[in-house]
């Protein structure tokens, strides 16, 4: 804005000296435009990483392609990478990974939106601020304590309800997955709950609901779109978890539904086969590839599908 | 519609009023499940590892033999990673922040990268795994060196630190940067003296958070190749190393055929489980202490 007092010599007054100093300190100028190019090439390095893991896993599962037909990979239900006459069937280690994965959210979805309902609607803020960091440390624990867990105590503990259980099954990583995956949830879950206005609640206690009917009436389909998406964001976490998987589900390429039996998912598979002996160039080493391939886009998929979901239906209060 | 005679209605709220009180403390379990889960899982491993918690156990190489095995070489390796692995991303991850927030234009570049890092934070950690095993182990040749998995690990964990970053620079008040503006500071004045600095805590509450994430994971190690086997002491970035997790790792894998392996990876999760809950408590301290309301 210009100053109405100012006249116009103070002003060129000013700009001279705006221009002596910058011509007096050429090196500092110089730096002031080298730091934003410098900066954007540092930035440019997370966009550099997505193109490195595509590329990477690109390059290699098109050479796993040439040797092993694509319909063959998606179709197959028979896994036996290192035997004589091997076959690379994926469908068993996408049974892995699906079944775990739905037994993880049929544990955490239940118990996180109920943790969310209690957080957002019935909790008092004290309550609410010491629980939801307990509820937090639960993500913080490494997932390799988990799998210790899983197949140190959660194993035999159910062998006492479940006999035919075997030492390594799909079940107790699964339950154990959805135990991690819970806080996820819940957190999620509860932003979506917090943000319905509270207007809408006071209509309905206004007409006599009880703050059960108000949050299953109005608040949870007010939200749905949000706790829809945590769902989802749940699923693709428990699809990419890997050390609880490779620890407590075994390694038996089992194209199966019974969840008592040995299961490899995809993530267990990747580490078999990176710690076992597949020397660069053979045919099980660029499984690895279309293996991860297929993770890394199921996992895309979900992510992307939940920021579609809590975007596109997020309602406008 | 029918009308409720008074008699059903009374019948009915008091119903409701029950479901009510019911559901309230159904819900209430439910948020509690997690400290109930909590306090088993530390109670077994408590109870399997505390035992085997000494001096030696501390300070000794591995072993073949429970009774001799120590951690010492994890301890190192999980310290010779974090100092790749602190540096590297809180670099990356502040210069990345500070590009996005102070200088990228509003636009599509900028929401480019904003899906881009969100998108990076999605992708599970074994894939960081596979992409440093092909890029740093093999393609540079570095081998199954701490380098190696510390830069892997750093790309996991820079969207951590890239989103905390931009928040608590985001967090700095406009009239901060104004005031440095009008004394003539240039924007890498203002940036490198004033917002900077005012943001340290909420950065660093962030990178430690991250650090603690990149302490406890194990997957991308494991598929770098990191040994099971009985290698020295690393002593510097270019060496081989184990780090904790994987050494819980290879123990609970082998507790079938030695039983005592099982108490060692209690043992073992016990001290990550406390150099985690140090740094936690830390980066909680420095959020508290240091955070000023503007």
């Amino acid at each position: 804005m210009i100053n109405q007092g100012m006249t116009k010599k103070d002003k060129v007054n000013i700009r001279e000296m705006i221009d002596q100093n910058q011509r007096g300190n050429s090196i500092k100028r110089k730096v002031e435009k080298a730091i934003p190019i410098f900066l954007s090439l540092i930035a440019s390095i997370s966009v550099l990483t997505t193109i490195g893991i595509i590329w990477t896993l690109l390059s290699e599962t098109v050479e796993f392609f040439k040797r092993v037909p694509f319909l063959d990979f998606f179709t197959g239900t028979v896994l036996k990478p290192l035997s004589q006459n091997p076959e690379f069937g994926v469908l068993p280690l996408l049974m892995g990974t699906v079944t775990s994965s739905l037994i993880a959210l049929l544990v955490a979805a239940p118990i996180g939106l109920m943790a969310a309902i209690y957080l957002s609607e019935y909790a008092s803020p004290k309550v609410r601020k010491v629980v939801k960091p307990i509820l937090e440390l639960l993500a913080g624990v490494p997932t390799i304590v988990y799998g210790f867990f899983a197949f140190t105590f959660v194993t035999p503990l159910l062998r006492e309800f479940i006999p035919s259980l075997q030492a390594t099954n799909i079940l107790s990583p699964g339950l154990v997955m959805g135990v991690m995956i819970i806080p996820m949830i819940a957190s999620l879950s509860e932003d979506a709950m917090s943000s319905v206005p509270t207007a809408m609640r006071d209509g309905a206690a206004g007409l006599g609901a009880t703050k059960l009917e108000v949050t299953r009436k109005v608040v949870i389909p007010a939200a749905l779109s949000g706790i829809i998406a945590s769902f989802v964001l749940g699923i693709s976490r428990a699809i990419g978890e890997t050390m609880i998987v490779t620890i407590a589900s075994g390694s038996t390429k089992n194209f199966t539904f019974d969840i008592t039996q040995s299961m490899q998912t995809m993530t267990a598979y990747i580490v078999e086969v990176t710690g076992g002996d597949a020397a660069t160039g053979t045919t099980v080493y660029y499984s690895l590839y279309a293996v991860a391939m297929t993770l890394f886009v199921f996992t895309l998929i979900m992510n992307l599908l939940a920021r579609a979901v809590s975007k596109k239906f997020r309602e406008e209060y | 519609m029918n009308q409720l005679s008074e008699k059903q209605h009374i019948r009915r709220t008091k119903f409701r009023l029950l479901l009510n009180k019911f559901s309230k403390t159904i819900f209430m379990l439910a948020a509690f499940f997690g400290l109930f889960f909590l306090v088993v899982l530390l109670s077994k491993v408590i109870a399997d590892g505390i035992g085997f918690i000494n001096f030696d156990f501390l300070t000794n190489k591995l072993s073949t033999q429970p009774e001799r095995a120590g951690i010492m070489g994890a301890i190192l390796g999980t310290f010779w990673l974090m100092l790749v692995v602190a540096p590297v991303t809180m670099f990356i991850g502040v210069g990345t922040a500070i590009y996005l927030e102070m200088y990228a234009k509003k636009g599509r570049v900028l929401d480019f990268i904003q899906t881009n890092i969100s998108n990076l934070a999605g992708v599970p950690s074994i894939v960081y795994g596979i992409l440093g095993m092909t890029v740093f182990v093999r393609a540079m040749n570095l081998g199954n060196v701490v380098l190696a998995g510390g830069l892997a690990m750093s790309l996991l964990i820079l969207p951590i630190v890239i989103v905390a970053s931009q928040e608590a620079i985001r967090s700095i008040p406009f009239f901060l940067s104004e005031a440095a503006y009008g004394l003539g500071a240039t924007k890498w004045q203002t940036i490198q003296r004033v917002i900077l600095p005012a943001a340290l805590p909420g950065i660093l509450t962030g990178a430690i958070l991250a650090l603690s994430r990149a302490i406890g994971e194990t997957a991308p190690l494991v598929v770098i190749g990191i040994p099971a086997l009985l290698i020295p002491f690393p002593g510097g970035i270019l060496d081989r190393f184990t780090v904790l997790p994987v050494q819980i790792y290879y123990w609970t894998l082998d507790a079938s055929l030695v039983a005592e392996y099982a108490n060692l990876a209690a043992a073992t999760i016990i001290v990550l489980l406390v150099a985690l809950f140090i740094l936690n408590s830390t980066a909680i301290i420095i959020r508290n202490k240091f955070q000023r309301v503007f």
